[in-house]
């Protein structure tokens, strides 16, 4: 009796995903975009355009670009250039379309310990933060996030990778997890602006620094090469990127807000992206 | 599932995206502790009526796998079934076979070594009378195991609270994808993420009354039958 | 119809049985007496085929069927005719065995809930469902009152009187005498008198017997 049970049991889980696998792609994306509740917002209606299901598979940008490296995904969709374009470098992706950008923001303790507020650009106010000794937390985790802090701190002229377990913390996870450990910790975090208006434990945080040209955060949409992974579900994968880059996509991307506020700006037409 | 309501919220205006990742955990789970059970009752019942060179070794071994990180587990798994990993052409990472499978191999340690004492601990009851009745190997396996079955379901409550609960396998090898491998714990997993605390805390309250429902449910299915057995 | 030749049985260190010979024979009832210790429980068992003697062997006339009921015997936890049925050897006689053993009023209750005489005479319903040509009974009334006693001791007579040899110990000379047709004195793991019960009781031959039977300890 059991055994009957069992394998009615086994039959349905079983069936359940096979319904659903062909008319579906796997899109590996960011825990920041994921965070920020975009495709909550864009995957229905381009499920209603085309019928297609998008399951996205939030990671760090690094993890991403590996899961599709490793054949298990369709598209990719990330936000770090120079990691992009390696990508496709190495025979993995088809050809990078830019589809949106947001900008990152410095936030820290509204009491800003470190004096960023006064801060001429974001350089400056990095150079403070390391001068005052002030906790600064760090994604660590190879995200397009993580990867513009570095780029950001080399620019400043400081290497932080002799400063990890000081006032500079390591913590290898997510976006949504930095910014619960720096509203714990009164500490100074680089977020994209997204996750942040979307994030519901702000506690004490707030932006402190933004607008500078170095925070453009720029997003990329690939379709993963099936002439690396002959699995890979080419034509969906396809009409999902034409979705993205298309007026209906693109506006769909402008028209998400939270309280009133745009959170990612369209820029596929953009040449320079 | 709406992120601006509280749990209790959602429970009682039945918002379906939460009873879809109720259902999913439900599941998942009892597809992995029904599997687990098929294999680690047997085999623990085995090891419990056998003798031979390093059974001890075994023993130990089985009992220190209760203990598998989940997320070793999930990574092990995650590599096994990826497109670029030995069994790949199946396809059915992020999915939740995949998810059935690697709870699946975190609870058959728990039952089978938990199986093992039980039945080694009524065979020596039993030794005697079933030597002597010349009762063969395989009656012997059923006779231990049907005589000890309360004993043995909770072995299994053991192995589906372990599975209910965790969420560093189901994550990596599920890929928490909405509406599609999204569980109880991994959706408590990115409320967190999202900064939404109290949501997630309520999500937690509510897996934990659905895993006290089951095993009261359990419990009071088992009475009901130890008083018609004996 | 079971003989032992010179049978050593040692649990560990300690010698159990001594180079022990006897016969069971197709007849009345053999009991075994003896103090504690003297190899009684050793012998039943090692004639039932649940221990190997390490010296001597034992022999028995075209396997007989056997079945053997405890001192404690263990109810398996279900119910009392499920437990009759457990052990059934052939055509369905659970009624019948419950009948003899006057349990048919608990037939369908939790063996384990029974008391210790009715677990006893379970137990022998149980032996007896195995259809055994010889039936062993270590010491079956040690710890029962005096009707349960004197139950079980009705129920062994019925049984022999339907042709199962019937082979058991006894701490009680009294039932020795009431159902031996032959008497065996084992001490030490030794045999020390072997006799019909009327020879065994009237004219003990030996220092040991003419002791046990005069109800001395033996040391």
């Amino acid at each position: 009796m059991i055994r009957r049970l069992m394998l009615a049991v086994l039959a349905v889980a079983l069936a359940v995903p096979a319904l659903a696998q062909d008319n579906s792609i796997v899109v590996a994306s960011t825990t920041s975009t994921q965070d920020s509740g975009l495709f909550g917002h864009l995957l229905p209606l381009f499920k209603r355009s085309s019928g297609i299901d998008v399951k996205v598979v939030a990671l760090g940008t690094g993890q991403a670009l590996d899961t599709a490296r490793r054949g298990d995904a369709d598209v990719v969709l990330v936000h770090a250039r120079s990691e992009e374009e390696k990508f496709i470098a190495e025979g993995f992706g088809v050809k990078r379309y830019p589809v949106m950008y947001n900008d990152f923001v410095l936030v820290g303790p509204r009491g800003d310990p470190a004096g960023v507020g006064k801060a001429r650009d974001i350089v400056e106010a990095l150079r403070l933060i390391k001068a005052k000794d002030a906790s600064f937390i760090s994604r660590g985790d190879r995200s397009g996030t993580h990867i513009a802090e570095l780029k950001l701190w080399t620019e400043a002229g400081i290497e932080v990778a002799s400063e990890k377990g000081g006032w500079y913390k390591s913590i290898g996870q997510g976006m949504g997890a930095a910014l619960n450990t720096a509203s714990a910790s009164a500490a100074y975090v680089l977020a994209d602006r997204g996750t942040w208006l979307s994030f519901k434990n702000k506690g004490d945080l707030a932006i402190l620094v933004q607008g500078d040209k170095r925070l453009f955060n720029q997003y990329g949409v690939i379709l993963v090469d099936p002439g690396k992974h002959p699995h890979v579900k080419k034509a969906h994968g396809q009409k999902f990127i034409d979705w993205l880059v298309s007026r209906d996509g693109q506006g769909a991307i402008a028209s998400y807000k939270i309280n009133g506020e745009q959170l990612f700006f369209p820029n596929a037409a953009d040449p320079n992206a | 599932m709406p992120d601006n309501l509280s749990a209790l919220d959602l429970v009682l205006t039945g918002d379906p995206a939460l009873f879809a990742i109720v259902k999913l955990a439900l599941l998942v789970s009892l597809s992995a502790v029904l599997l687990a059970a098929v294999i680690g009752v047997p085999l623990g019942a085995s090891i419990a009526l056998s003798s031979f060179r390093g059974r001890d070794a075994v023993i130990v071994f089985l009992n220190a796998m209760m203990g598998l990180p989940p997320v070793v587990v999930g990574l092990v798994v995650y590599l096994a079934l990826s497109r670029s990993g030995p069994l790949g052409s199946w396809g059915i990472l992020f999915t939740p076979q995949a998810m059935v499978i690697a709870q699946t191999i975190l609870v058959t340690p728990i039952i089978a070594a938990l199986s093992r004492q039980t039945i080694e601990d009524l065979w020596l009851e039993y030794r005697d009378e079933l030597m002597a009745m010349e009762v063969g190997l395989l009656r012997r396996l059923t006779t231990l195991v049907w005589d000890a079955r309360f004993s043995l379901i909770t072995a299994l409550l053991a192995g589906f609270g372990r599975a209910a609960a965790e969420v560093g396998a189901v994550i990596i090898v599920g890929g928490n994808i909405e509406g599609f491998t999204r569980t109880m714990t991994t959706a408590i997993a990115l409320e967190t993420s999202k900064g939404n605390l109290p949501l997630a805390i309520g999500l937690g309250v509510v897996l934990v009354a659905i895993v006290l429902a089951i095993n009261g449910l359990a419990w009071a299915l088992g009475r009901a039958a130890e008083r018609l057995a004996g | 119809m079971i003989r032992f030749e010179e049978v050593t049985i040692t649990a560990g260190a300690v010698t159990v049985l001594d180079r022990l010979s006897l016969a069971f024979a197709v007849g009345g009832p053999t009991v075994l007496i003896g103090p504690n210790g003297a190899g009684k429980s050793t012998v039943l068992r090692a004639a039932m085929g649940l221990l190997q003697p390490s010296a001597g062997r034992i022999v028995r006339d075209g396997e007989p069927r056997r079945a053997i009921v405890f001192q404690r015997p263990t109810m398996l936890r279900r119910s009392a005719e499920a437990n009759i049925r457990y052990a059934m050897a052939g055509v369905d006689r659970t009624r019948e065995l419950l009948a003899l053993v006057g349990l048919e009023h608990a037939a369908t209750r939790p063996a384990r809930r029974l008391s210790g005489g009715e677990q006893q005479r379970l137990a022998l319903a149980r032996a007896l469902a195995r259809d055994p040509a010889i039936l062993f009974l270590d010491e079956p009334t040690a710890s029962l009152d005096p009707a349960s006693t004197k139950a079980i001791e009705d129920m062994i007579r019925a049984v022999s009187r339907r042709g199962i040899k019937v082979v058991m110990s006894t701490h009680d000379l009294g039932e020795a005498r009431r159902l031996a047709g032959e008497v065996v004195l084992l001490h030490r793991g030794r045999l020390v008198e072997a006799a019909a019960a009327s020879r065994f009781f009237d004219a003990p031959q030996t220092l040991e017997a003419r002791t046990f039977v005069a109800g001395e300890l033996l040391v």
